[in-house]
């Protein structure tokens, strides 16, 4: 049985096509489409329901030795109100999920993890707790809407004080408040464009939501599903867990490596880590020569033999071209190096290409 | 959503237009265009293949997915619409219009519906 988002009602209102992901029914795509979705966040700005992410607190004297142990990512030295992604590690240096650490204030963090993994998360946080720390899982009470795109601050800058707007990517102000409804905002997302993350109560979700849409009207804002966050992740190259990720993958080997703090004292893995040494094979971009579109999980050819397998992939519209991400082995992975992918037993030629295909501003 | 008179419709979602008793052009109808949402590359047989009904003869990509499209029909290809390889966009923008393949000497085909039948087995597929 799936579960329904805050939002759930304002989906079917807005026409959006409903569809089991994680464990809620969220909406693909809505009437526009895909394309067009993905497009408005390029050039305008689109509004996403994110509220099946989860979060936790962690909290107490401990907070920041248990997030320093637990995590790759050194939080040791954090401005109150700043962001910082990490992935997290295994035993054997594989990823058990990637996820985003807030600092509320000393010994109060807020982890933003992924729905799919949130209960995993939240045990093996606990399994692994010292000394004066909790972890509290808060998901169910709180809606998160996502506000990408050129135009997302313009919006935003109609509804509250320019001094409520954090001015860093990657940071936040807990004390927000558009239109009376008190709210987290923070300047990060998922899809390689500014724009702002909301956090809220979940009965304050339909009526924010609203209030975004109609007060982005004039900017172009609309509504965007998973289908666009998807393939706007993937343009801009953004990994996604159970994809470039997974409990056999390593941070290095997704090419995640500047999030991994070798030097901080231990943490869950390191040792595998640095017993692992060089990775053997490691995260590349494809981009078709030839005809087709190369998907997750195709087999990657070279010199006559398999030299990996696709993590995620399709047409991005942006960018107008099917791209892919590929983990490969290290001797293929210097740009130009010419592959071919496996597509439903045809082969499909491809170039490796430097990441991100897409970077904002560029 | 639309679905001319004139034509005649698979439970796979193609449409048949037969231009003679062993001819006709085959495309997707407009329900499964807005099922399939955005496509965004296609893949045709080449002319002088052989399609058979209740098989596919070539698939659909949208950005999410590939669906492959079968053909009500047993014949031989006589002509692709080579356009759609370019401009995949059609079969969303005018699926009627946006033929895919034309078949000659059909020896075959399955049982096909007229538009009100088909609207009323794919309304009662969506319960």
């Amino acid at each position: 049985m799936e579960l329904k988002t805050p939002l759930y009602e304002t989906h079917v209102q807005h026409k959006g096509k409903i569809v089991p992901f994680a464990g809620y029914l969220l909406p693909v795509q809505y009437g526009s489409g895909v394309i067009a979705e993905h497009m408005a966040v390029r050039t305008a700005c689109g509004i996403f329901d994110v509220s099946h992410m989860g979060e936790i607190l962690c909290e107490g004297r401990d907070a920041v030795k248990n997030l320093n142990f637990l995590l790759t990512n050194d939080y040791t030295v954090m401005a109150d109100g700043q962001a910082r992604y990490s992935p997290m590690c295994n035993e054997s240096g594989g990823v058990v999920d990637d996820l985003i650490v807030y600092k509320v204030r000393e010994d109060h963090y807020l982890i933003v993890v992924n729905a799919a993994n949130k209960d995993k998360d939240f045990v093996w946080m606990k399994e692994h707790a010292f000394g004066e720390v909790s972890f509290t899982d808060i998901s169910a009470s709180v809606a998160q809407i996502a506000l990408q795109g050129p135009k997302a601050e313009a919006i935003l800058r109609k509804l509250v004080p320019d001094e409520m707007i954090p001015e860093k990517y990657y940071s936040c102000n807990f004390d927000g408040r558009i239109g009376g409804i008190r709210c987290m905002i923070s300047r990060t997302g998922y899809t390689g464009e500014d724009g702002f993350e909301f956090y809220l109560a979940a009965e304050e979700a339909q009526r924010l939501w609203e209030l975004l849409l109609e007060t982005g009207k004039e900017e172009g804002v609309i509504c965007c599903g998973l289908g666009a966050r998807d393939t706007l992740r993937l343009e801009a190259s953004m990994p996604l867990y159970g994809h470039e990720m997974t409990d056999d993958i390593t941070p290095f080997e997704a090419g995640l490596g500047y999030f991994v703090r070798m030097d901080k004292g231990d943490f869950i893995g390191r040792a595998a880590l640095e017993e692992r040494g060089a990775p053997k094979q490691k995260r590349v971009g494809l981009r078709v020569t030839g005809r087709g579109i190369i998907r997750e999980h195709c087999s990657v050819y070279a010199d006559g033999k398999q030299i990996g397998v696709t993590t995620s992939g399709t047409h991005c519209p942006y960018l107008k071209a099917p791209l892919a991400m590929a983990l490969v082995d290290c001797a293929y992975t210097e740009p130009g190096t010419q592959v071919e992918a496996d597509v439903r037993g045809r082969r499909v030629e491809a170039e490796v290409v430097r990441l991100p295909f897409y970077k904002r501003g560029q | 959503m639309k679905h001319p008179e004139n034509l005649v419709y698979s439970r796979s979602h193609e449409w048949v237009k037969f231009i003679d008793e062993t001819t006709a052009l085959i495309g997707i109808t407009d329900y499964a265009q807005d099922a399939l949402g955005d496509l965004v590359f296609v893949n045709l047989p080449e002319v002088g293949d052989e399609v058979t009904s209740g098989e596919p003869f070539g698939d659909v990509e949208s950005v999410k997915a590939v669906s492959d499209i079968f053909s009500p029909v047993t014949g031989t290809v006589a002509q692709i619409n080579e356009d759609l390889l370019d401009a995949p966009e059609n079969l969303n923008e005018d699926p009627y219009g946006a033929w895919m393949i034309r078949v000659e000497h059909i020896t075959d085909k399955e049982e096909l519906l007229d538009a009100a039948a088909y609207i009323a087995f794919y309304e009662s597929e969506e319960e």
